[in-house]
């Protein structure tokens, strides 16, 4: 696909092939708009691809359709996700056992089933799990998805539906006309648009500065551990001591969680992405939170590169000025929401509004009156 | 004012290595034994660790060499293993008279140097193993003497017991002196593939015949007549089609030549040496330049004089680049512990014939008219036929209809091959043995898709741990207070889990999980 075709133009271009923006790019064309999306690299290379897979997002005003439309989703793109519902997570620790009740009543309160678990039926469920765990609960939505394989399901259903993707092509500037943006540049050339969404994660806001407009971002790099494949457990969802992850389908145990650090991050996004020791850190807890998977092999580790805002929340906003604009960050928890979080973008380039929830605390002139040293205010900045 | 710092991220939490050493030398073959007797000879207090005798259990993985399955029970005698070792490399017996610290037994899974994406860390350092524990060792300098890897091509029968690599079998031959085989044909005719064949033969193995897919061989005339002069035939012209298996593996090689005319050969171990890969595990996680490079065996070190792009990093021996002799790769040692030490810089690795272009050659020959269901991840499951369809993995059920219209070739209409994409879709390289079965020929396979050299496809990432080591192992019991202390899930964010309700109301720093304001 390059750059073929790319030259006429599109209805509408989104900035970023990551999972919200091939996602917003997949309902635009659902709806019948001529959609193109221009990604730097391969489409969900960075932390789209790589990530903990998880779709139990509470907190969000896209939980009710995240839950709604994940279980439709294989059937919806054509391509598997390995979406698996349900969600086991149990505590070593009272103060943990606290915190994971009080996560399960926040989940009740919005209608939402969830079982509290003693440690019997935590092992009837997780037979590695700790002896000595204190028990749990049992959620009984939410779930988890193969970030690599929806990605590309993403990328592909909205091929299938007549959108197109230019890989390899980075955005290197905005055009603005009157008060909306008219095209892009890029290296080969400029591409007109009726309507443009910047979903580029960790670059969302160097490409926004292009127009003029100011979102804080810092850029924290995470990493997580896969083991060798293990018997199928009978959930794979599973957390806990300070872990998030997954039992993928095929048998592997993928788990992160931890210390971030805080990076610089230019244009051209980050060259390297290298894990660290913490991989030590990880084995150890995994080994504790499952002691009868502490002999499987550990085989990769990986890291990637997240956007944070200043509240830590996202932004999803189609912009006064220019007004053809929607920007799209999802602020470190974007993999789990993307089936909503694309909906939503949808509605907003088409509709200026959200059709299924209120996403009017997140919009981007919540930050205009950040200060300029925020970073350094929170403690965010590279290690010395 | 004070810096402030987010008490959970990374910064402080990290602990000092373990142990520190001046010179780490790995790898303790020609190169890296030379390497740490000339840095001992200069001065420097010298370690020098090695892997071997490999835990049996990854030995059955095929790690780090292509052993087939061909290794007897010796291999679990590890102390006496040692001694085999050291018999095997006198110059090892010299760096400890030098006061080099020489470990054997010891694997390097990880190399940690700071970037600008990892400044967190206290020092350069490399993640050490034993059979019960892991642990962290700074350096001043770090020679990689880490060696070559075999490079493994699919044909069936080749994932059963019997089938091994040029460098599995030197290894068991010359090193362990625990290999079961006692006749056997070797597939590959370059230098490689004949001294593979004359070092079986003076090693009291019957070596039935040094196979060929190309019309001609492409060793030197004078290796040839040294393998005509031991008797071994040389069989031009003729590729495997079938390792034929009984209960203990490999019992014949069935072949085809060009004329169509068939040969079966009868042999307990069929021997890859088509080629070599230089190991570039360590340098290519921790972020070092790798370049393509098919006269140095592929993808190897990018290096000025010997130094890598990582500050304090030097690459000698065969993962610099395949050294024609154990007398180059020790002089290429020699030069590498110089320079790390200041002194000038001499030369650089060799360039031999484009490995690549054999490897294809090869490739081409074995995958011609060969059955679609030919194994070729082994840890996966992956045929050629799945590669080829870019198949999601069996239990994720048949493919959908709009899943087969995507292939192999759709993914490169789309942009230019990548392994680790297809890596990701249809797990090949994905399993336990991290993908050193398999990835010279996914590359070779999506070189072949896409018309291009092996060259232009991008390296698939090697990522730590380079061995795949239990977790138990691998776990930090020791970790600094400032890390469990500092421990969260996420980031940590005030008021980030906050019901999106509550935001703005007296409940959204009060949340339940994770960085409560």
């Amino acid at each position: 696909m390059a750059a073929n075709g790319a030259a006429n133009g599109a209805s509408v271009i989104v900035i970023g092939g990551g999972v919200t923006g091939l996602s917003a790019a997949w309902w635009l064309a659902g709806s019948g708009v001529d959609v193109l999306v221009l990604d730097k690299g391969v489409v969900g290379w960075e932390a789209s691809g790589r990530n903990g897979g998880g779709a139990s997002h509470y907190h969000s005003p896209l939980f009710h359709e995240e839950q709604r439309l994940w279980p439709q989703m294989d059937a919806l793109l054509g391509y598997p996700t390995e979406y698996q519902r349900e969600r086991v997570i149990f505590a070593l620790t009272e103060s943990d056992l606290a915190a994971y009740q009080g996560m399960a009543a926040e989940g009740r309160k919005l209608g939402y089933s969830v079982s509290d678990i003693d440690p019997r039926q935590v092992r009837e469920l997780v037979p590695m799990a700790s002896e000595a765990n204190l028990g749990g609960v049992h959620l009984h939505y939410g779930g988890h998805a193969n970030p690599q394989r929806t990605v590309q399901a993403y990328a592909w259903a909205l091929q299938d539906l007549g959108g197109r993707i230019a890989q390899h092509t980075p955005v290197s500037d905005i055009v603005e006309e009157g008060g909306r943006v008219v095209a892009v540049e890029t290296h080969s050339g400029r591409i007109g648009c009726d309507a443009l969404v910047i979903a580029a994660g960790p670059q969302t806001g160097m490409l926004l500065a292009k127009v003029g407009l100011r979102l804080p971002l810092g850029f924290g790099r995470a990493e997580m551990i896969v083991t060798e494949p293990a018997p199928l457990m009978k959930i794979g969802g599973v957390d806990g001591n300070g872990l998030y992850g997954r039992q993928t389908l095929r048998g592997n145990f993928a788990f992160g969680g931890g210390p971030h650090e805080w990076i610089e991050l230019a244009f051209d996004g980050p060259t390297a992405r290298p894990s660290s020791p913490l991989t030590r850190n990880l084995a150890r807890r995994v080994a504790e939170l499952m002691p009868g998977a502490a002999h499987l092999r550990l085989i990769r580790s990986w890291a990637g590169v997240i956007e944070n805002t200043p509240d830590g929340r996202p932004v999803l906003d189609r912009l006064d000025n220019p007004a053809n604009l929607v920007v799209a960050t999802m602020s470190s928890v974007g993999f789990g929401l993307s089936p909503a979080s694309g909906h939503a973008v949808r509605d907003l380039v088409m509709d200026g509004r959200c059709s299924f929830a209120d996403l009017g605390k997140l919009r981007l002139n919540r930050f205009e009156n950040i200060r300029d040293d925020w970073l350094e205010e929170r403690g965010w900045l590279p290690p010395d | 004012m004070p810096r402030l710092t987010d008490h959970s991220a990374i910064d402080g939490k990290f602990a000092a290595p373990e142990e520190h050493a001046e010179v780490l030398v790995i790898g303790a073959g020609p190169a890296g034994t030379a390497a740490a007797i000339e840095a001992a000879k200069l001065g420097a207090s010298v370690v020098l660790i090695d892997e071997n005798p490999v835990d049996p259990q990854l030995m059955g993985l095929d790690t780090p060499l292509l052993f087939g399955g061909r290794m007897s029970g010796a291999v679990q005698r590890r102390g006496r293993l040692i001694e085999s070792l050291v018999a095997a490399n006198p110059t090892l017996e010299q760096a400890a008279e030098l006061g080099v610290d020489v470990r054997m037994g010891l694997t390097a899974w990880g190399l940690y140097v700071g970037g600008p994406a990892l400044r967190a860390l206290p020092a350069p350092m490399v993640g050490l193993a034993d059979d019960d524990r892991s642990w962290m060792c700074g350096f001043d300098r770090l020679i990689l003497a880490t060696g070559a890897r075999d490079v493994a091509l699919a044909f069936p029968g080749w994932d059963q017991p019997g089938v091994v690599g040029a460098g599995g079998l030197h290894a068991l031959l010359q090193r362990y002196d625990a290999f079961t085989g006692r006749r056997i044909v070797v597939m590959g005719s370059g230098d490689l593939g004949v001294q593979t064949a004359l070092t079986a033969q003076t090693r009291g193995l019957e070596v039935a015949a040094v196979v060929e897919a190309l019309d001609r061989s492409p060793a030197a005339p004078e290796r040839l007549a040294a393998l005509s002069a031991a008797g071994i035939a040389l069989l031009t012209g003729h590729t495997p089609r079938l390792a034929e298996t009984g209960r203990d593996g490999v019992e014949r090689l069935r072949l085809t030549n060009d004329q169509g005319g068939e040969v079966a050969i009868e042999c307990d171990t069929v021997c890859l040496a088509v080629g070599l890969a230089p190991a570039i595990e360590l340098l290519n996680a921790a972020g070092g330049r790798i370049v393509p490079d098919g006269g140095r065996g592929g993808h190897a070190p990018a290096l000025d004089g010997w130094a890598t792009s990582l500050s304090g990093v030097f690459a000698a021996g065969d993962c610099a680049g395949l050294a024609a002799s154990e007398a180059e790769a020790a002089e290429q040692g020699r030069q590498a512990a110089r320079q790390a030490l200041g002194g000038a810089i001499e030369g650089g690795p060799r360039r031999g014939p484009d490995a690549w272009a054999y490897q294809q050659a090869w490739h081409a020959a074995l995958t011609r008219d060969v059955d679609a269901s030919l194994i070729v991840c082994q840890c996966e499951a992956v045929t050629r036929g799945d590669l080829l369809e870019v198949r999601a993995p069996r239990y994720l059920g048949e493919p959908t209809v709009a899943a087969k219209t995507r292939d192999l070739g759709s993914l490169i209409a789309d942009g230019p091959p990548n392994q680790d994409q297809v890596k990701r879709l249809t797990r090949a390289g994905m399993g336990p043995c991290q993908g050193r079965r398999c990835r010279e020929q996914v590359a070779l396979t999506l070189a072949q898709a896409a018309g291009i050299s092996p060259a232009d496809v991008p390296l698939a990432l090697h990522r730590a741990p380079v061995r795949p080591l239990p977790l138990k192992v691998m776990a930090d019991w020791q970790e600094t207070q400032a890390m469990t202390d500092g421990w969260e899930i996420w980031f940590a964010i005030p008021g980030q889990w906050a019901v999106y309700d509550d935001i703005g109301t007296e409940r959204e720093f009060v949340t339940p999980f994770g960085g409560e304001g």
